[in-house]
């Protein structure tokens, strides 16, 4: 086994890429041709890119605040109007940056502000805090908020969960006729579905380098690699990115390549990335030769229900058995699963101060996990993107004391 | 042969000598300071004169505690969580959980028969229930930390006090203070608080262990959690040095693995 690990050559085609995907925004916003949606990340996307829209975001941005810490200087703006601290960090860092006039798309491409939207479509898969972020940009813009009201704590996803799903992705089609001035077509949506299905299945096939050992793909390399899957799903170019990205991954396991170089240790991360603190984190990982090989966060963008030939439907069973609105059942057999499958020895909670969404220790869980299952983890308190919530020394003393536990169980 | 243990913690530094047995050969407080480095060579060298031997001796040194890297002379470093472990199983060897009450936080941490960790426990980024918070409210009531055990002990009454917060609590203090409860009470009250605060933070099976400065200077906590739970809490012979000594075990382990090796 190589004890070196260059870096990923695809990330240079993933960089222009998002450039690319940014640059576009910035001119449709600009010209006002073709029209610019907002849309949640889990959002029926694929309904608005087979409209004609520019799609944007910002749950997308809010990572990309929360990674360049810009977010430590916005939250505080959005807590002063009334956002309160506790909820939800890409809101609160997202409004307050809008509100400061900053961006993180200044640095990285030249884009003075976010592409204003024309309309603005979330799901509420993801949660509460989404309908409520995207209605203020709403009202800030005099623009339609619309979007689909989901199911939650859902156990087995049943026929009218998906037939009403399905109902709501076709009730948006008025406003998004009237907003684009385009027709909606069957047939394009057809088509975008089945390109979202590929991309789901490349992205899935990348994510599953992890179960190699050694892993050739850790969560710190996810979480950049998994852009395109979020914000270029249903577009061409996200499947041209995995392919590519697929054969180097090829190359570097038979170089003999691993995430992290003299792995000792796999584990399991659920919940959401802390984005300001990601090297300092994948640095402390790999200091412990400690990979961490799969994660619930970013199995989130496999959307394997998808079917060109049922878009409505299978968009709408695509985004309802999502891990995050599933029942305490569902997911604690998810992620055993998973565990399993990967080979992880322990599991790591972030226990998100702000996204009590995506923290799923919270109701025992980690408990059930050591006492059913015999899986040791882990519950290390921060945030996404509030690093005031978040404590280096605690979370580095936690993390290698739960490495040393394991090591020494397995001795 | 003699092994070292550093525990460089938040508030105090301390240093441990022990011989091939375990048994303490010489030991040092020293506060941490804002020189970690140098606390521990001081700490170090106290320990070493205190216990008669030439620092060169020492064949290997673990460090641990929030400025374990920081520990120069240290061989190799183990969180406080492995040192507090093996510290307190080195005393009971049996399956333990260990209560340790540090400076900045605390730690609950559960071992086998075998003596190891099966999980453990750190409180939340918070203070409450630490000694931060003990020092704090010693200072808000203008005592000196070294009174508050006698005084708890004394009390007639006890003061409820409902925060998480240390500064909240500080807040309901003062309205007591206005209210006329007595000092006495108050200091209970806040024993209680820490003591609520370690029970919160998981389930405290089988036979426990207390360890760390808190209850070393603050006795009486230890006899309220063994009221609490029923059954009497054990104290090791120097509950402050804990970490320290077990930072020594491991090295004296290490050094027997490395020679069973070779
Ligand atoms: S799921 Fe969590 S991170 Fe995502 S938008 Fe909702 S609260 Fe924010």
């Amino acid at each position: 086994m190589s004890e070196k690990t260059p870096p990923i050559q695809a990330t240079k085609m993933m960089k222009k890429l998002m450039a690319d995907h940014f640059l576009a925004l910035d001119r449709a916003a600009a010209e006002g041709s073709p029209k610019v949606a907002w849309c949640t990340s889990v959002g029926p996307a694929e309904l608005l890119i087979a409209m004609g829209f520019e799609v944007y975001y910002p749950e997308n941005h809010g990572a990309l605040l929360g990674a360049s810490r810009i977010a430590t200087d916005t939250i505080p703006v959005a807590n002063a109007i009334g956002y309160s601290p506790d909820i939800c960090s890409y809101l609160t860092a997202d409004v307050g940056a809008f509100l400061k006039g900053i961006t993180p798309l200044t640095k990285a491409y030249g884009i003075k502000g976010v592409p204003k939207p024309d309309v603005l479509v979330f799901n509420t898969n993801q949660c509460r805090d989404v309908q409520d972020w995207f209605e203020w940009y709403g009202r800030h813009f005099n623009v339609p908020a619309i979007g689909v009201r989901t199911h939650r704590g859902v156990g087995e996803v049943r026929e009218y969960m998906v037939a009403d799903v399905a109902q709501q992705i076709k009730d948006l089609i008025p406003t998004l006729e009237k907003v684009s001035g385009n027709k909606f077509d069957i047939d394009r949506l057809r088509e975008v579905v089945g390109l979202s299905k590929q991309c789901t299945e490349q992205w899935r096939a990348v994510l599953e380098y992890g179960a190699r050992v050694p892993a050739q793909m850790n969560f710190f390399d996810h979480t950049i690699h998994m852009a395109p899957a979020v914000v270029l799903r249903g577009r061409p170019e996200a499947i041209e990115y995995y392919n590519t990205l697929l054969a180097e991954l090829v190359e570097r396991e038979k170089a003999g390549y691993s995430a992290v170089p003299g792995e000792r240790l796999r584990l399991y991360w659920d919940g959401m990335p802390v984005w300001g603190r990601l090297r300092m984190l994948a640095e402390l990982m790999n200091e412990l030769k400690a990979a961490i090989v799969c994660s619930t966060y970013c199995n989130s963008w496999i959307f394997g229900a998808f079917d060109a030939a049922d878009p409505f439907e299978s968009m709408a069973r695509a985004y309802t058995e999502l891990f995050i609105v599933r029942d305490e059942a569902y997911k604690e057999a998810y992620m055993l699963e998973h565990v399993e499958r990967y080979g992880c020895q322990g599991i790591i909670f972030h226990d998100a101060k702000t996204c009590p969404n995506n923290s799923n220790s919270r109701y025992g869980l980690p408990q059930r996990f050591a006492e059913v299952h015999g899986v040791p983890s882990l519950v290390i308190n921060g945030d996404l993107n509030d690093l005031r919530c978040f404590s280096d020394e605690q979370a580095k003393t936690n993390i290698e004391a739960f490495v040393e536990q394991i090591e020494e169980m397995a001795a | 042969m003699v092994f070292g243990g550093i525990d460089i913690g938040s508030t105090a530094t301390k240093a441990a000598l022990i011989d091939d047995s375990g048994a303490l050969l010489g030991s040092a407080v020293r506060r941490s300071g804002v020189d970690f480095t140098a606390s521990a060579n001081l700490a170090l060298e106290e320990a070493a004169k205190q216990a008669g031997v030439d620092q060169k001796d020492i064949v290997g040194i673990f460090s641990c505690g929030y400025g374990r890297k920081n520990a120069t002379m240290a061989q190799e470093t183990r969180t406080e969580i492995a040192c507090h472990a093996a510290g307190a199983y080195h005393h009971f060897p049996q399956a333990l959980t260990v209560v340790d009450i540090g400076g900045q936080d605390n730690k609950i941490i559960k071992l086998n028969a075998k003596g190891m960790r099966t999980s453990f426990k750190m409180n939340r980024k918070c203070a409450a229930g630490t000694g931060a918070f003990l020092e704090e409210m010693a200072l808000r009531l203008d005592l000196p930390l070294e009174s508050l055990d006698q005084l708890a002990r004394d009390a007639q009454e006890e003061a409820t006090l409902g925060a998480y917060c240390t500064v909240f609590t500080a807040t309901e203090v003062l309205s007591k203070i206005r209210d006329g409860v007595k000092v006495e009470a108050l200091v209970k009250g806040l024993f209680r608080s820490v003591v609520k605060r370690v029970m919160e933070m998981d389930i405290l099976e089988g036979t426990v262990v207390m360890t760390g400065g808190v209850a070393a200077h603050n006795p009486y906590l230890a006899q309220m959690l063994s009221e609490e739970l029923g059954r009497q809490v054990l104290l090791p012979p120097r509950p402050q040095l804990n970490g320290a000594w077990g930072a020594a075990i491991l090295a004296r382990d290490f050094r027997a693995r490395q020679l069973a090796r070779e």
